[in-house]
């Protein structure tokens, strides 16, 4: 039917800049400040780098190798495992579609807030801004209510950015761009922490960061907090490291890899750490509270708190323009990975060519993006699919997919095996262990967890309707969406699609 | 800052910058291999 060679990276920098530029995220630089700081401080970097060690980095070397086995988006991957299997592959590409759908708003929201802040247009309060003038959301959530034109502007430009890149492929589109893209981001955001370690105040903030509270390790939560940390920012568990893996070399490494990426991607957390807790001590001081007053995450940090240091500092424009640039580059290196699953899982799945997949499969996600989020009650839509995919999307496909992996079909040794044959670090039982025990049982454990706070209370306190429409829908529907593809006959000869160099003929001899 | 936040500073930046930078130069002795085109395999026009 096609026979297309499947693309490859050109080189291993560029595959490891990729796969860098998926994992450094928005993430990186609003959630791990936080989390660090509310779990310990200093002390949290033990339980952090005992997760990225005991899970992160084993995590990110399975599905490199499942990627770099099969050479097969992640569907068609565990269908070559075990027929059934390929239920949890289009799961996970499920997930990315909606991940792809409200991330890329966040990255808009981004794109105006650099010209937002030459003028520092959001005044005396920045949340009123934000929330009133700029998103108009409601009180309480509606659905598909007004539409918000400063909104949909600026995400028309983040799709077609990152529809033109993916339209380019492997080499010229995703490893041109992240060549570009991981060093700017470096740059500028070097250049950030640089001016935030100039400000008075910036010592205090360090302080809060860092100051051990040895305490903390003795409580199961904060180690629940350090696996979760690890576990999302990796961009692991939805299918991105098997799909860029994919497109390795039959030869490539992949435990240094893994470890390269893994570690990069804790460095840059480290760094935004610096640079968010110096800037949020400089507004502490500047403002005479604490800096556990102005110690946030997530939106709230990024357009509410930082928006207020800028108006404060001198020069506050310029650092304005770094911070939100920074979050827009982290943010598209990552949308586009996250696209990268559903396009490519629908092109081994059809054998349509790149662009038509592009064009269609990424055309359709960036028209319900579209739809859907640039509305006045958009920011409650996209906070609760967030949450719920987040924790039972991401994470339970996760832990499906590792017990599946690992023990009903037994595939880590055959895994070992593969990527021992090429790697530059061999993988010892520690690995299995890893694999088989440890991260089953602290996904696991963050799933319970999170599952009993959500039955204690309502998340956010949004409506139980609501939650239900705009939350749980949508993570269930995740699910379900899975296994309907999963069940859908495969077109007649579709079962040696894999836009290899080999011909289906070559493929049944093996 | 405390002397403690110093420390825990430090050592933060020591093992995990330090920890990118072994990693790098692992992989960096380990050689680059191209593919070959498998038996029987042909490119795509």
């Amino acid at each position: 039917m096609t026979e297309q060679p499947r693309e490859q990276w050109a080189t291993r920098t560029g595959f490891l800049l990729a796969a860098i530029g998926s994992a450094v995220g928005l993430g990186n630089i609003w959630r791990f400040p936080a989390i660090a700081y509310d779990n310990g401080g200093g002390a949290f970097l033990l339980p952090y780098l005992i997760a990225l060690l005991t899970a992160g980095i084993p995590l990110l070397i399975m599905e490199y190798a499942i990627g770099r086995k099969y050479r097969l988006s992640p569907p068609a991957a565990l269908r070559r495992m075990a027929r059934p299997a390929e239920a949890i592959g289009w799961w996970q590409v499920a997930i990315s579609f909606v991940i792809a759908t409200y991330y890329a708003v966040i990255i808009a929201w981004a794109v105006r807030y650099v010209g937002f802040s030459v003028g520092q247009q959001w005044g005396d309060d920045p949340e009123a801004f934000l929330f009133g003038d700029f998103l108009r959301a409601p009180d309480t959530p509606g659905f598909l209510d007004g539409f918000v034109p400063g909104v949909f502007w600026p995400l028309v430009v983040v799709w077609v950015v990152v529809l033109g890149i993916l339209a380019f492929g492997i080499r010229r589109g995703i490893e041109r761009a992240n060549k570009v893209f991981i060093p700017l981001l470096f740059v500028l955001f070097a250049a950030l922490v640089i001016r935030a370690l100039t400000l008075d105040g910036a010592a205090t903030g360090l302080d809060a960061l860092f100051t051990p509270d040895w305490s903390e390790l003795g409580n199961g939560t904060v180690w629940v907090a350090a696996y979760g940390q690890i576990f999302f920012s990796l961009s692991i568990g939805f299918g991105i490291m098997v799909t860029y893996a994919s497109y390795l070399g039959r030869r490539a490494d992949l435990t240094g890899s893994a470890m390269v990426a893994g570690f990069a991607n804790s460095s840059f957390e480290i760094l935004a750490g610096i640079g968010v807790f110096a800037t949020l001590g400089y507004l502490a001081t500047a403002s005479g509270v604490g800096v556990d007053e102005v110690a946030g995450a997530g939106i709230g940090l990024a357009f509410v708190a930082f928006p207020a240091v800028i108006s404060e500092m001198p020069f506050g424009g310029f650092f304005g323009v770094l911070f939100f640039s920074s979050l827009v580059i982290a943010g598209l290196s990552s949308l586009i990975s996250i696209v990268q699953v559903v396009v490519s899982a629908v092109q081994d799945r059809t054998g349509m060519r790149r662009r038509t997949a592009v064009l269609g499969v990424g055309g359709l996600v960036a028209l319900v993006s579209l739809v859907l989020f640039p509305t006045e009650s958009g920011i409650y839509l996209l906070d609760a699919s967030d949450h719920f995919i987040n924790q039972y999307g991401i994470a339970l496909a996760a832990l499906v997919g590792l017990i599946v992996i690992v023990w009903v079909l037994r595939q880590l040794p055959s895994l070992q095996e593969n990527a021992d044959a090429t790697s530059a670090v061999r993988l010892g039982h520690w690995w299995r262990i890893c694999l088989g025990v440890i991260t089953p049982l602290t996904l696991g454990w963050m799933m319970v967890d999170s599952l009993r706070t959500e039955f204690q209370e309502n998340y956010e306190g949004y409506s139980t309707g609501f939650l239900l429409s705009a939350g749980w829908s949508v993570a269930i529907g995740a699910l379900l969406v899975g296994v309907i593809l999963s069940l859908m006959p495969w077109p007649a000869g579709g079962e040696d699609i894999d836009l290899d160099m080999e011909s289906p003929a070559d493929r049944k001899d093996h | 800052m405390s002397t403690s936040a110093i420390i825990m500073m430090i050592i933060s930046m020591l093992i995990v910058w330090g920890g990118l930078v072994a990693a790098i130069l692992r992989l960096r002795q380990h050689p680059q291999p191209q593919d070959e085109l498998p038996p029987g395999a042909h490119r795509a026009e």
